[in-house]
């Protein structure tokens, strides 16, 4: 029946490896022309649209040793082939690393979190992915693996600009790490955007950590949406100053653009706004935990 | 599952799935997604396609039972799974008989949730699925459930309304406590 008929991709070859090292291999023998295929929540659409052309699909989702999530004492490691929506509902994943589900509410919608991979999301490297934001503001790590080993990655030297990411092409991101929370802190997770689901005209991530006096010792916010990596910036200094300081150092430190969407200038006092909530509702989370430990 | 080669040149698949209960097969090429194998090569006009990329929500079908968007999925990817499309919510399709929709159906017609219908496919398999989740919703969460599809007629009021009413039906269709036979059988 109709072969190309209403094809909206360009012709491609697919191949459905069983294990890590059989996609390895044909990692290996494709090179450029090749990408791999996890939940395809954002990589279909681009092919939808014919923005990419790879000859090659490496399918991993036959691969059952990627389906993983596990957390013990240091956090939260996700298998390349876990759904977001496996790891939103994960109640030990979220005590070990709140940001994880705070940020995953807010990744579309259920639908394509069904589907969709949070590992994928990071090797897509959008710089408004939600996922993205939090493993650099967690210093958490990719595990990328090929025919000739395999490699961690930190979230720093992860993001290399707009969905571009430090993974080769022989390389698959196996699986990724969040760091626990440390102890005496809280998080919060905030965005806007024009739709509920829809991408953040900008987002913002907040850790602070109390000191023994249960007084702020730190406070680390990352923003999504408002350069072309996820920007971190280390908060403690100007929060101590004020309110109105913390707001001043996060909109000096995002670099947004003009867009369809938003301005840049309004993204800029989005993500002053968003810090002084994001962080209060932290601090609150923080001494709630003080409580409910104590 | 390599069969031949398409017109095209490409390398085609043979992919079987249960869908809606039944075992399908068909031969497509690697690109054909799930919506329009569904379509045009299982002849299953149920499930809409709108936007082409994941937005819209009117292809959403149960893939082993979870919602997912039928566009946004190659059939070669879902070979051996099982498919529910909105055909497969029927209980029975052989008959029109109004009494053979299922609950969320049902409560769709009573609120008038819908004007065209091109965006209900989606809406019913969501909705089945969200109550199956969360079988008493509140007005919120029913708007939260919905919140991943699109409708250009109703404004919404409507299909909200059919969610809770659907939670209503459900609880009713739920099987009576059987009564003590009398006289024996």
């Amino acid at each position: 029946m109709g072969q190309d008929v209403g094809m909206k991709p360009a012709p491609f070859v697919w191949h459905g490896p069983e294990t890590v090292a059989e996609a390895l291999d044909l990692l290996a023998e494709v090179g450029p022309q090749g990408k791999v295929l996890a939940g395809g929540q954002s990589l279909v659409p681009v092919l939808a649209m014919r923005l990419a052309e790879p000859a090659h699909l490496v399918d991993i989702n036959r691969i059952a040793e990627l389906d993983t999530l596990t957390v013990d004492e240091t956090g939260v490691r996700i298998g390349a082939l876990a759904r977001h929506r496996r790891v939103e509902r994960d109640a030990a994943a979220g005590r070990s690393q709140p940001l994880l589900p705070q940020a995953l509410a807010m990744v579309a919608h259920p639908t394509i979190r069904n589907r969709g991979t949070s590992v994928g999301s990071l090797a897509h490297a959008d710089p408004s992915g939600e996922l993205t934001t939090v493993l650099a503001l967690t210093g958490g790590t990719v595990t990328a693996a090929s025919t000739a080993g395999s490699r961690e990655i930190a979230a720093a030297d992860f993001f290399v600009g707009p969905l571009e990411s430090a993974l080769r092409p022989d390389e698959l991101a196996t699986s990724a790490f969040f760091p626990a929370l440390a102890a005496r802190s809280g998080t919060a997770f905030l965005e806007v955007s024009r739709r509920h689901g829809d991408y953040a005209l900008c987002g913002v991530a907040a850790t602070v950590t109390l000191d023994e006096n249960d007084d702020v010792a730190v406070v680390r916010c990352g923003y999504l949406s408002v350069a072309e990596t996820p920007v971190v910036v280390d908060l403690t200094e100007a929060w101590q100053s004020g309110g109105d300081d913390a707001a001043a150092a996060a909109r000096a430190a995002v670099d947004p653009i003009t867009d369809l969407h938003a301005t840049a200038d309004y993204r800029r006092q989005l993500a002053g706004v968003l810090t002084g909530r994001a962080v209060r509702q932290a601090i609150a989370a923080a001494h709630h935990g003080q409580e409910t430990a104590a | 599952m390599t069969r031949g080669e398409a017109p095209t040149g490409e390398q085609q698949h043979r992919v079987r799935l249960t869908v809606n209960g039944r075992a399908a097969a068909a031969t497509v090429v690697a690109r054909r997604t799930l919506s329009d194998f569904l379509r045009h090569d299982l002849g299953l006009t149920g499930t809409h396609v709108g936007c082409e990329h994941g937005v819209c929500g009117a292809c959403t079908v149960l893939l082993d039972g979870e919602p997912v968007r039928s566009c946004l999925l190659f059939a070669v990817s879902v070979a051996g799974r099982e498919v529910t499309t909105v055909e497969g919510l029927t209980p029975s399709t052989a008959t029109a008989d109004p009494d053979t929709l299922s609950a969320v159906q049902r409560a769709f017609r009573e609120c008038h949730a819908l004007q065209c219908g091109f965006c209900t496919p989606g809406f019913l398999t969501t909705i089945t699925a969200g109550l199956r989740e969360n079988p008493h919703p509140s007005a919120d969460d029913a708007v939260q459930m919905i919140a991943g599809n699109l409708c250009r007629c109703t404004g919404y009021q409507n299909i909200v309304a059919a969610v809770l009413r659907a939670a209503e039906l459900s609880d009713a269709d739920e099987p009576p406590v059987p009564e003590p036979a009398e006289g024996g059988a």
